[in-house]
Formats: C-alpha cells, sequence, structure tokens
C-alpha cells in the first residue's frame, strides 16, 4: 500500500507520542509506526510510578504515563505493529507489517526509536556463555508482563535506575538480591531510587565493584566480583562470591538509530536545539539522540521535534544555522550539541564528576546556573533565549563554586 | 535383514558422512549427543573455507583441503546455505615475514591451489583500507570463503532425513558390544541399536568412542581458540585476515561473517577439559592485541557483540586420523582445522576409499536419491514483492520478532516446523537473537512463540542441553 503524508513519527515511545501529538496540533498529517500492538514502548513495563511529575504534572506510573500520552493521540493514523526496513534520502519510507511491504511519501520525518540496553556479552567478562544473564529490561518484562521468574536469587550488575528499580521488584516477587554492584565510586541512578529501591529493604549495594567473572555449567551458579582501582582494573585479594542463578544487567542504553545511515549520528543522532538532525527533513528526539534520565524530559523534546517537524513540512523552518556547543572542563554529556541561535534552547549536561556545589556556566553567553550536590547520573538542565547569530561556538564548563565568605 | 549403518557424531564432517552414504544406502542412522547438529567442534570457530595452501604438503590435510573447498560449490547449491568467497589475505606486517610469503607460494604450488597471488603494499591497501599501513604484502587466495558451519550440518542432517535415513539427538554413545558380527551400541538414555557399520565421528570425542570398540586413534587434546564478534555496523574489512603464522595455530585473525559481523581470534592454548569453553581475562587480552595489530582501528567497546571460546580436536601430529579400526568400525578423529574445509572431501574418502576400495564393501547408489534440500529463506534478503506475495499468503512472515538481525514470526514457526526445541536451535537455525542486542528485545517473544507452537510450557524451554533453563517459576500462580 502506498501512502502520503506531511510528518511521519517512527516509534511510539513516550517521544514518538509527545512528537505526534504536537505535529498534529501544528495543522499537519501524521502517520505514527509502532513496531509494537500498543503505544508507549518500556512505559508499558515500568509499573513503579514516578513518572510525569513535570509533564503531566502527576507522580504516575508507566502504563499510567502511556495513558496519558496516548488520549492525546485519538484522530492520529497510528499503525501497529510495523517495522520500517528502509528511509530513503528521497523521503520515502518502507515498512512492513502483517498486510504486506508499505511506502509513505512523506514531506519531514522524526525518529523516535529509543535505545537499547548494553548487554552484558559485550563487557567482556570470561566465563562460559551460560543461561541466568538477562538484562533489566528482559528481566522486567517477564515479571511484569509475562507473569514469570527469571529465577530465585540473583545478583544486580550496575546501579543504574533500571538496575535499582529491578531490585525491588525482584526482592517483591521474592527473588533474594544478594547484591547490587556498581564499577562507579558512586550509584548511577536517581538518589531518590537508591533509597526507595535498596536502602529501604536492606539490599547492600557495592561501589566501585564489578563483575569479574560467572561460574556454571549450563545455568549461572555462581557470580564473582571484586573492586575495581580508579582505572577500572579488579584489585586482586577483593573478590566477593555469590552464589546466584540469575545476573540481571543494567550497564547501559545504546542510542538506536537505525535504519537511517546516512545522518549523523555519535552513537546517538545529532541534533540541534530544534531536534533537527544532520538532513533537514529528518529530526530526531529521545533517547535515540542521548540517553536521558527522566520521561518528562523525552516527552517535552518529542513534542519539540513535533513541533519543528511540522513547521518544516508546512515550509516554515528550514535548515537552521548551526553554532556549535562544546563540551568544556567537567562536562560528560551535553545535548543538544548544536544550537539554532534563532531559537530558544533547552541545554541537557550532565557532569562528569560529583560536586558538592556545581557552577555551571555557558560561554560567551552570559548564563550561569548553581547546582547543588550535583552527580553525573542527575541531567542538569539550562535553557538559553535565542542569542547573537555571529558566535560560531558556545562552551559549557563546570566548576565547583567555592564561598567567598569561607 | 535390513543393512543398517549408524554414524556417531553430527558434526559437520559426521553429518556430512552421514548423507554421503545415505546416497547408497537408505538406512543410514545418524546419532547426535547435544541437543542439534553442529553444535560441538562445528559451531565455535573461525568459520572458514580455506585455501589449502599451507597445509603441510604431503599431510591428510592438505590432501582434503583443497578438494574439500571445490566440493563446497556443489555442496552449496545442494544444501542451500550461504557461502561468500570472500578470498583470504596472509599479510606480512614486520621484515623478517616477507620472505615466508614466498615461501607460501612454494606451498600452495605443492598442494596443488593455483588460485593464489602475491599482492603488494599498493594494491593490499587498496583491498583492505583498514588493515595496518605497516602491512608490506600477502599472499591472496581467492577461493577462501565464510559460512555459517553449523547451518552446513543441520542441512546434511535434514538431507540424510528427506532420503529415508534417521537422525537422532540427545544419544550419547557409552558402551559397544560385537554381537553376531553386528555392533550393539548402547545409549546414555538406555536405548541400544544395533548397526552393520559404525562410523565414528565423535569430533572431541573420538578418542573415547574409538574405545568403547576397543581401538586406539591418536589421544585428543582439547585447544582453546577464543573470540570477539563485533557488530555489522562498520565494515573492518572485505575478506579473511591472517597474521603470518606461528608454529601453533594459523594466528589470530580478522574477518567478516557471513552475515555481515566480524570475527577477532582465535588465540591457541590447550585445556585439561574437553568442557571448558569459558572465555579467558588473559586469552581476550591476547587476541585483542593481536588483532589490533592486524588491523588497528577495531573499536571493541563500540562494536563488541559477544566473546566466545571453542575447542580444537588437536593430536600430536596435528594431522586427520581417517581409517578402519581393528573392530572393524571407522574412526574419522583428529579432524582439527582445515576439518571444516575438509569435510565434504572426508565424506567421500570415508564412503569411495574406506568402505568401498579399502573394506572392499560394493555401495550401488541409489536410483532414488534427492540431493537438493530446500532451506526458509531469510526474508529480508528476498526480493521485495517476493516477500509481499509471501505475506500475503502468510502474515507471520510480515511480524518482525528480531530487530538486529531482521527475522519474521514465519521464520521461527518454520524453524519449529523444522525440529526446534531450544533457544539455541532458533538462534543457529533463524539467527533471531544473534545480533546486537543478544537476545534484549527478542527473547521473551521467542519463547512464547516456541511454548505455543511446541506445547509446552516456558519453564520448560532451555537455551540447549538440560538444564540451561531460562524461567523457572510464575509470578502469580
Amino acid at each position: 500500500m502506498k501512502y502520503k503524508t506531511d510528518v511521519v513519527v517512527i516509534g511510539g515511545g513516550a517521544a514518538g507520542m509527545a512528537a505526534a501529538y504536537r505535529a498534529k496540533k501544528e495543522g499537519v498529517d501524521v502517520i505514527l509506526l509502532e513496531r509494537d500492538e500498543d503505544t508507549g514502548g518500556v512505559l508499558n513495563q515500568c509499573i513503579h510510578n514516578g513518572f510525569g511529575l513535570q509533564y503531566f504534572k502527576k507522580d504516575l506510573t508507566g502504563p499510567e504515563f502511556k495513558e496519558y500520552a496516548k488520549e492525546r493521540l485519538e484522530d492520529i493514523e497510528i499503525l501497529f505493529g510495523t517495522y520500517v526496513l528502509e528511509v530513503r534520502n528521497d523521503r520515502t519510507i518502507i515498512f512492513v507489517d502483517r498486510r504486506g511491504i508499505h511506502e509513505i511519501e512523506t514531506k519531514a520525518l522524526v525518529m523516535a526509536t529509543g535505545a537499547r540496553e548494553r548487554h552484558f556479552n559485550s563487557l567482556p567478562v570470561p566465563g562460559k556463555r551460560i543461561t541466568g544473564v538477562f538484562t533489566a529490561g528482559l528481566a522486567q518484562r517477564f515479571i511484569n508482563l509475562e507473569n514469570l521468574k527469571p529465577g530465585s536469587k540473583a545478583v544486580i550488575l550496575g546501579s543504574g535506575d533500571i538496575g535499582l528499580i529491578m531490585a525491588r521488584r525482584l526482592t517483591l516477587e521474592g527473588i533474594k538480591v544478594e547484591a547490587v554492584l556498581e564499577i562507579m565510586p558512586y550509584p548511577g541512578g536517581l538518589e531518590r531510587n537508591v533509597q526507595q529501591c535498596l536502602k529501604d529493604f536492606g539490599i547492600p549495594l557495592y561501589l566501585s565493584h564489578t563483575v569479574t567473572a560467572i561460574e556454571g555449567d549450563r545455568r549461572l551458579e555462581k557470580v564473582i566480583a571484586a573492586q575495581v582501582d580508579y582505572k577500572w582494573d579488579p584489585i586482586p585479594g577483593t573478590e566477593k562470591e555469590f552464589e546466584v542463578d540469575t545476573l540481571i544487567t543494567s550497564v547501559g542504553l545504546i542510542p538506536q538509530t537505525k535504519p537511517v545511515d546516512f545522518v549523523e549520528t555519535d552513537p546517538g543522532f545529532l541534533v540541534s536545539n530544534t531536534n533537527q538532525t544532520s538532513e533537514d527533513w529528518i529530526f530526531a528526539a529521545g533517547n535515540c539522540t542521548v540517553i536521558f534520565d527522566l520521561v518528562d524530559y523525552v516527552a517535552k523534546e518529542g513534542e519539540k521535534a513535533g513541533k519543528y517537524a511540522a513547521m518544516y513540512a508546512k515550509g516554515e523552518y528550514k535548515k537552521g544555522k548551526k553554532v556549535k556547543v562544546r563540551k568544556g572542563e567537567n562536562i560528560g554529556v551535553i545535548h543538544p550539541i548544536y544550537i539554532d541561535p534563532t531559537q530558544e534552547s533547552t541545554l541537557y549536561i550532565r557532569v562528569s564528576k560529583v560536586f558538592d556545589r556545581a557552577n555551571i556556566k555557558v560561554l560567551p553567553l552570559d548564563v550561569e546556573v548553581i547546582e547543588d550536590e550535583a552527580r553525573p547520573p542527575e541531567m542538569i538542565v539550562v535553557k538559553l533565549k535565542p542569542f547573537d547569530e555571529n558566535i560560531d561556538e558556545i562552551e559549557v564548563m563546570a566548576d565547583e563554586l567555592i564561598s567567598k565568605l569561607g | 535383514m535390513i543393512f543398517l549403518i549408524a554414524v556417531i557424531g553430527g558434526g559437520i564432517v559426521g553429518t556430512l558422512i552421514a548423507r554421503e552414504l545415505n546416497k547408497y544406502v537408505e538406512d543410514v542412522w545418524l546419532f547426535e549427543a547435544k541437543t542439534n547438529f553442529g553444535m560441538g567442534v562445528t559451531k565455535s570457530n573461525s568459520a572458514i573455507l580455506h585455501g589449502g595452501y599451507d597445509d603441510p604438503p604431503g599431510s591428510l590435510r592438505a590432501q582434503l583441503c583443497y578438494k574439500g573447498n571445490q566440493l563446497y560449490t556443489q555442496l552449496q547449491k545442494e544444501l542451500n546455505f550461504d557461502l561468500k568467497r570472500v578470498g583470504s589475505h596472509v599479510v606480512a606486517i614486520e621484515d623478517e615475514e616477507t620472505k615466508y610469503i614466498y615461501e607460501l607460494v612454494k606451498k600452495a604450488e605443492k598442494n596443488g591451489v593455483k588460485e593464489v597471488r602475491v599482492v603488494e603494499k599498493l594494491e593490499l591497501l587498496e583491498m583492505e583500507k583498514n588493515i595496518n599501513p605497516k602491512a608490506k604484502r600477502s599472499l591472496f587466495c581467492e577461493i577462501a570463503g565464510i559460512f555459517d558451519p553449523w547451518i552446513v550440518a543441520m542441512q546434511a542432517a535434514k538431507s540424510v532425513r528427506i532420503n529415508g535415513g534417521r537422525t537422532l539427538i540427545k544419544k550419547r554413545l557409552v558402551e559397544v558390544e560385537k554381537k553376531n558380527g553386528k555392533f550393539l551400541l548402547r545409549f546414555q538414555d538406555k536405548s541400544e541399536y544395533f548397526a552393520d557399520l559404525v562410523i565414528n565421528a565423535a569430533g572431541l570425542f573420538a578418542d573415547d568412542v574409538a574405545k568403547l570398540f576397543g581401538d586406539e586413534v591418536p589421544e585428543i587434546f582439547p585447544v582453546k581458540g577464543e573470540y570477539f564478534l563485533l557488530s555489522k555496523d562498520f565494515q573492518y574489512v572485505n575478506s579473511t585476515i591472517f597474521p603470518v603464522p606461528t608454529g601453533i595455530s594459523k594466528g589470530c585473525l580478522v574477518l567478516p561473517t557471513v552475515d555481515g559481523g566480524f570475527l577477532v581470534g582465535p588465540n591457541a592454548n590447550r585445556v585439561l577439559s574437553k568442557y571448558d569453553t569459558a572465555t579467558t581475562r588473559e586469552g581476550l587480552n591476547e587476541i585483542r592485541e593481536k588483532g589490533t595489530k592486524l588491523v588497528p582501528n577495531l573499536n571493541f567497546r563500540r562494536h563488541l557483540v559477544k566473546t566466545f571460546a571453542g575447542l580444537r580436536p588437536e593430536t600430536e601430529k596435528k594431522d586427520f586420523h581417517i581409517d578402519v579400526g581393528k573392530s572393524g568400525a571407522i574412526h574419522v578423529s583428529g579432524i582439527r582445522s582445515p576439518g571444516l574445509t575438509a569435510a565434504p572431501a572426508i565424506a567421500k574418502y570415508v564412503v569411495e576409499y574406506l568402505i568401498q576400495e579399502k573394506i572392499g564393501m560394493n555401495l550401488y547408489k541409489r536410483e532414488n536419491y534427492i540431493p537438493e534440500i530446500e532451506k526458509t529463506p531469510h526474508l529480508i534478503h528476498i526480493d521485495r514483492n517476493e516477500w509481499n506475495d509471501i505475506i500475503q499468503k502468510d502474515p507471520d512472515a510480515g511480524e518482525m520478532i528480531c530487530h538486529c538481525n531482521k527475522v519474521t514470526k514465519k521464520e521461527i514457526i518454520d524453524a519449529i516446523k523444522n525440529g526446534a526445541r531450544t533457544l539455541d536451535d532458533i538462534k543457529f537455525m533463524t539467527r533471531a537473537s544473534f545480533g546486537e542486542c543478544q537476545g534484549g528485545f527478542c527473547t521473551a517473544k521467542i519463547l512464547k512463540i516456541l511454548a505455543e507452537y511446541t506445547g509446552r510450557d516456558p519453564r520448560e524451554i532451555n537455551q540447549n542441553e538440560d538444564g540451561s533453563w531460562i524461567v523457572n517459576a510464575k509470578v502469580r500462580i
């Protein structure tokens, strides 16, 4: 079948739903392509709360957040069970579903394809390839959606939010969590999750620790962990053994950019503050650009991508000027890395170390933000007004604010 | 009375021998200890079709490797598997290595391999843009190739089934008795079978199996080879890149896999156990370093999919041992590299030379034998119109289950119809869950499909062997 539309959104997760909603609101035709039978993506299996505090001003579970976002999609054409085979630079999109292979001719595209979990197999930890090693997302899917338990006793590697949430989830289902291991000297997830998911349940968190080997004949029998030095090398003599049948890993998310392979990526789509990629008709938002810590940011970015994609389709927004955003001292992640200075922008920043009080500066603009207890896992948001088009580059940096009185 | 031939071992060698015999004799029974064919030595190696230029002239290896390479052209047509003759380079980087390239030319000549040529630096760096720019020259062999060896074993086993033979899994041979001129084979699951002729192709365990017949073959010791599998995201090399070899092995290679990924490895370390397939910290560091010498820009952090280790069945004399034992059983043992390449030639050697000439058995080709078998095509690779037509008849062909390797529900159901019962069966038959996410997205879906189409509970489904369970309980009863 052949379709024709103004804006195609690929991916019906938090970013894609927001993009489709906003593009439609701008008065253009929208088609949303979703590979599952429902929108929401990973939200559907995130049955805990804490979603939507900023975006919907409500404390929601993942499925509730999905329902709120979905309600706004009533008059949008959503094609479920679709898999995009090809995005061509002549602005056609080829996809397959249970009805056949189809083609869409569009004016603009929003990529909202999310991320995948880095797998334990790619770390690389020595040992046999045995069963019992699950990514946190797969374990979560088994428990929350498939009604199946992935084992009886577990160790969790990685204290990112998914790892922390899973520690609590496993405990609630009677799976004993022996330890959560984190290679960094600080927890990888939000402070509230460390408290509510580990401390409240008495689950030990080992910082500066990693898995050095797994053992077992066919199913996992033992996880060996050790403390690491500043280079992440295991320190001999610090080994700990855990007799468990399950290892849950939460060791990072990787932005998914396929099947678009002709725009700039590293590893996610490199976009500007208008969510435009290096191809002016393709916009991108959410975890396929950079990994966000809150779904609220993802939805806001999705809306913005939808707005600019619709404006592009209507001919109201063209290829924006690009001012490079440089990562200065003590900055781990900066997003976006380009700014169209004629438009407002939101910078998402991760510092690269822990600060008591961070002073974040955007140079040469006269913007300074002070952030108490800044930690790499938590994104700091800085808003910028449109600025002088003659500036070629801006730089974001952070340093410890030393009290002038002290 | 039925004349029954038993083949012990369903790796690439055993399955191809069974298939070769099946061209003459209907009652060929193939016994495999694991849960599928090609899951032992056949599965975990470099998966290369060698050119045959570097085996010691006069060895059985040299005699069968080049011949095997040639036989693959026909075999590929009949068994319908992917084979890409991408060629191979043996690359000299250091000054002292360059003369070795000319030694290889002489060796190739002695082995009767004509399809080699010396490639000088400029052309080499043109052909392979990512190899070490210090490379001086290489020996290029255009008939070298890459393929998935386990697919050949699975397809050969299927071919045996289609032509009236039997293929059995989970059959570990534990005892052999000679009774009324026949072999009585006893298996671990207490089953027993009589056979008139037995071929032992038990891979790593061929020496142990020979002992069950009271025969002696050279002792097999396992040599571990470790590998990195890298994703399709960056085209590191176009052909198989060998270093100049050391005495122990052909060295650590960098090569493309048939479905677009890349392998770096192996090393070669003798280990004690025939079950020790664990990767080691030292081993992975070793191949990382050696691989980077060949291709300096290898990015393990970004492109690593997984690591794995395989065992090679090595013997002291480092050559195949293929002969009739005192008991009358035929032992095909010591099938180390280039065993995959030689396999079709080994099958002919066993049937045409050992059985017909040496034992003197008269065999006649069956007129009703069907050499060609079909294979469900990987839909992502066929013509889009053709795929669309398939979806019109079967909507499952339009439902994508594995996003990394683009495998549809139809392909998974077809694999189940062809005998898949475990997650590894699905993985190795269809490539679903073989990609970058390593099953993060599709494992739950595949488990569900397997449960539904085989009428089992997900708790009963294993990754591969018994004991490799995935889930063990329900959250709510």
